[in-house]
């Protein structure tokens, strides 16, 4: 299978590590991966706040780049629901709505992508540590994805994953709503940080990289030496 | 900002930096959480119990003149006096209109978040009649003189230290840290009430379009005396309460106790249908049902948001959204709090001065989760900011918006304007946290982590040439 | 224009555009099938009559209501004597009913009959309110109480102990057929006021701490009889 990676703008820029994690993961598992370089932003931004006028020119034009792709790996569980979930809403009674239902049909946030499309839970990663799980909200409720990630957790060598009690709480990210709201935003990340450090953990894993933007964020004004890792960049070691 | 936005900012910065209110706050929710999910495990399909549950919301509310018809038309047959009111005022000259002619003297009311809404005790009030709520958590707030903090749990903010210190002020009894003891002061002094009252106003959580009754579900047996004792009884009922079907309840009744407060069915779920009838040995001699619009009729014209009138007000979505845990019920300074009321309100009262409250949210979710009719609570939040767009939008952020598509829509100048921010960075650095900092509103409590050295485009590249 | 047509009217404009489904996963339309009959939506409550009692008594223990199988009359009012012995009741309040007046006669207790009318401030000092009911909801540990069956509206609520009588007949599975039964018994005739009580009244608005007996009485016992 031909994989298409569909890389967000701030994994671009702040994480690019991530996606070349989903690169060294799945070119192990012996598929062959393209990045079309034209892409840029899944429009999430501009949709969130309400302009939607602006979200939808900026998806058109991703809608075209993908047009041809067989099966597109989205970075970030947000990103997957801007384009799973949303995309058929944006582009509901407007002349590209059938395009949008099927780059929305074919594309999938990288655990779900592995479980349930290339049917692997074990991708031969090691990485002995302990670590806890954080659930991005739109992976785990637009997206349904709360087994995937742990399923391959699980089979990653010597690491021991605990739950913590706040895995599904949001962490306060939000989008614009993190400055929009700093102090509420904040709250709801100290919240969470304090769940993580109740857990003793050394790392915390999750599926979305604005979230541990957030995470991180907080844990070093905190002083806190837990470390923050995204799904990928797990999975890439071994 | 508008004045009430500025003040829902000020409001949550306050309350979010009260740590022991917050701590409060998440400990009375935590008991919530378990028996919640307890008793949901007792439906053998809560899941497709929320579906038969919206589906039925779905056939009231779309075809609601014909079920509103037929509820007030079986009322009145039976000698209750039905009055539309289309807006707040038109309720509160009603009920004030009642009173007087009555010429009533003491009133006694039940939890109506309704009432709350229309600011019906103010109305009793300066028209001259003491109105008491009965309810224990509105008793406190009523005495505290301050707005419920939860739509079902009106008084979880207090300590039973700060409930003793406000009875022993206002009601001259003596502090006890103990609530039993607590509960039974505001107890003898409303079964004075309730005997003494000659009118009792209530809410309704659901209307029964089939046999023409209302429905009042609670705890403290506190509305059953409401009307059971004074001569009159006033419910007042939003327009969207209306359930097609009297079997409706079996599922409706320990859906709203489940979610709304973790109990496999509340105390007491009484069905009122009418004056008392001939050869019934008490009840109210008159009772009116005053059906309120009030800009209901707004909402249900939306069709997209059509299911925000789908709402048992159970509060189940205050109770997992974490906003609410973290800023109060206070902060959103109006009678709805939490998901459902940042939905709805922007309708009832105006998008231009509420629009705040639909986007102070990161969208997790939980709400339409939990919500037990399955209204697309935080996809209404985003339908609202769409709208608040349109209405009067904000030159500044229009500009970074377009800004922002415009260079998205460019891969060129997205790549410039990465290179360019990458130089900046440093920079940024040193004005970081200060007022100069642009992005102080993150910096001012969160790290910011440093651009990559390499963007993944450009690492991608230096792939494709090795 | 009435008030009514204009509210029906703003109705009726309003529901003129149809709802679009919401918004899922994929754009699919969302679940289409409902969940199987009405009633399976709580836990069954069981084929037979004592399969039925077995549920209401432990339901009821959960909610804090005394509840006695009885063998005949006799048992119950031992009970009930009991009970006036232990609370040490001075006056009851009662309604005119097969088993409210043989049960009220051998207690011989002052009492306050609301069949007719009373005055509030005598119920109001009664130490206990005599019942009988229109049935009792095994699933849910519930008593479903009328006007006509139990002494109208207040009789079961305002003295702090409420007492009910019922018959094994009067047993029902679950909520829908409770109202299946009233809905069959009373047609287009309802009495004013119906109500489901389960247990004694509660609160928990201060610190979310339980407190039985806020409003309402503080002890509900149920007597069962043949």
């Amino acid at each position: 299978m031909k994989i298409t990676l569909f890389i967000p703008c701030f994994v671009d820029q702040f994480y690019p590590q991530v996606g070349m994690g989903i690169v060294q993961v799945l070119e192990r598992l012996g598929h062959s991966v393209d990045y079309p370089e034209a892409q840029t932003c899944c429009g999430q931004p501009a949709f969130n706040a309400g302009y939607w006028d602006e979200a939808r020119a900026v998806a058109e034009r991703q809608m075209t780049i993908f047009r041809d792709a067989e099966a597109v790996v989205i970075a970030s569980g947000s990103c997957g629901a801007m384009v799973q979930v949303y995309y058929p809403e944006l582009f509901r009674h407007h002349p590209r709505e059938k395009e949008a239902r099927t780059l929305a049909a074919k594309t999938f946030e990288f655990s779900d992508f592995l479980v349930s499309q290339l049917r692997v839970v074990d991708v031969g990663a090691r990485f002995p540590a302990r670590a806890t799980f954080h659930d991005g909200c739109h992976a785990l409720r637009e997206l349904g994805l709360k087994k995937p990630p742990r399923q391959l957790l699980q089979h990653v060598r010597g690491l021991e994953l605990v739950e913590m009690p706040e895995a599904e709480t949001c962490c306060g990210f939000g989008g614009t709503f993190a400055v929009k709201f700093p102090m509420i935003s904040t709250a709801m990340g100290e919240v969470k940080c304090s769940s993580i450090a109740d857990t003793g953990a050394e790392y915390v894993i999750s599926n979305d990289s604005s979230c541990l933007m957030q995470i991180r964020g907080i844990l070093d004004r905190q002083g806190r030496s837990t470390k923050t890792l995204h799904l990928a960049e797990v999975l890439a070691q071994t | 900002m508008n004045a009430g936005a500025k003040e829902f900012n000020e409001a949550a910065r306050r309350n979010t930096a009260d740590l022991r209110q917050r701590d409060r706050i998440q400990k009375a929710l935590a008991g919530y959480y378990l028996k919640r999910e307890d008793y949901q495990n007792r439906f053998p399909d809560w899941a497709g119990a929320r579906d038969l549950a919206a589906e039925i919301k779905r056939e009231a509310i779309n075809h609601l003149d014909r079920y509103l018809d037929e509820f007030a038309s079986r009322l009145e047959a039976r000698g209750t006096k039905v009055f539309w009111a289309p807006d707040g005022q038109a309720a509160r000259d009603y009920i004030v209109g009642v009173a007087r002619q009555h010429k009533v003297r003491s009133i006694i009311k039940s939890k109506s978040m309704t009432a709350e809404e229309i600011h019906l005790n103010d109305a009793l009030e300066q028209a001259g009649f003491e109105v008491v709520e009965s309810d224990l958590g509105e008793f406190i707030v009523q005495l505290r003189r301050e707005p419920p903090y939860h739509i079902v749990f009106p008084a979880m903010h207090l300590t039973r230290q700060q409930i003793s210190d406000l009875f022993h002020d206002r009601l001259g009894s003596e502090p006890t840290n103990n609530p039993e003891d607590l509960t039974m002061i505001a107890r003898r002094i409303m079964r004075r009430k309730y005997c003494e009252a000659d009118l009792g106003i209530s809410g309704a959580n659901f209307a029964i379009a089939e046999t023409g009754m209302i429905s009042i579900t609670e705890n403290e047996g506190n509305a059953r005396l409401t009307t059971s004792l004074p001569k009159i009884h006033v419910a007042l009922v939003g327009i969207e309460k209306v359930l097609p079907k009297l079997s409706d309840l079996a599922l409706f009744l320990p859906m709203l106790a489940t979610a709304g407060a973790g109990q496999p069915i509340t105390c007491y779920n009484t069905l009122y249908g009418g004056p008392r009838q001939p050869g019934e040995s008490d009840g109210p001699e008159e009772f009116h049902v005053v059906l309120l619009d009030n800009r209901r009729t707004e909402l249900l014209a939306d069709a997209e948001q059509r299911d925000a009138l789908h709402c048992i007000r159970c509060g189940a979505c205050l109770n997992v959204c974490p906003v609410f845990k973290n800023i109060g019920g206070h902060s959103y300074g109006t009678t709805y709090q939490g998901p459902i009321g940042s939905v709805i309100t922007p309708h009832l009262r105006g998008l231009q001065d509420w629009k705040h409250l639909s986007q102070a949210s990161s969208l997790c979710g939980a709400c339409s989760q939990t919500c037990p009719v399955k209204i697309d609570l935080h996809h209404h939040l985003l339908h609202n900011r769409r709208y608040a767009v349109r209405l009067r939008p904000a030159p500044v952020e229009n500009c970074l918006q377009a800004g922002l598509a415009f260079v998205m829509c460019r891969p060129r100048l997205y790549a410039l304007a990465a290179r360019l921010a990458r130089i900046a960075q440093p920079l940024s650095r040193l004005v970081e946290g200060t007022v100069l900092d642009p992005l102080r509103a993150w910096t001012k409590t969160r790290s910011l982590p440093p651009m990559a050295v390499k963007s993944f485009h450009q690492l991608w590249q230096e792939r494709k040439k090795s | 224009m009435t008030y009514r047509e204009i509210i029906l009217g703003r109705i009726r404009e309003a529901l003129k555009v149809v709802a679009p489904p919401p918004i899922f996963r994929n754009g699919a339309a969302g679940p289409s099938r409902l969940p199987a009959a009405p009633p399976l939506w709580l836990p069954s409550a069981g084929g037979t009559l004592g399969e039925q009692i077995e549920l209401f008594r432990r339901n009821a223990e959960e909610l804090k209501a005394g509840f006695f199988e009885c063998a005949n009359l006799s048992e119950a009012i031992q009970h009930v004597k009991e009970l006036a012995v232990a609370g040490g009741w001075k006056k009851i309040g009662r309604h005119s009913g097969e088993l409210t007046d043989a049960l009220a006669q051998e207690l011989g207790l002052p009492e306050v009959r609301t069949d007719g009318g009373y005055a509030v401030d005598d119920l109001e000092s009664c130490d206990a309110g005599l019942t009988e009911c229109e049935a009792l909801v095994a699933q849910t540990g519930s008593v479903l109480v009328s006007a006509p069956s139990a002494g109208g509206r207040a009789l079961s609520v305002l003295p702090p102990h409420h007492v009910v009588l019922a018959r094994g007949s009067q047993m029902v599975p679950d909520l829908t057929a409770a109202l299946q039964r009233v809905q069959k018994k009373f047609q287009d005739k309802f009495p004013s006021f119906l109500s489901f009580i389960s247990g004694p009244s509660r609160t928990g608005d201060i610190e979310r701490i339980l407190v039985l007996g806020a409003h309402g009485p503080k002890k509900l016992t149920i007597l069962l009889l043949p």
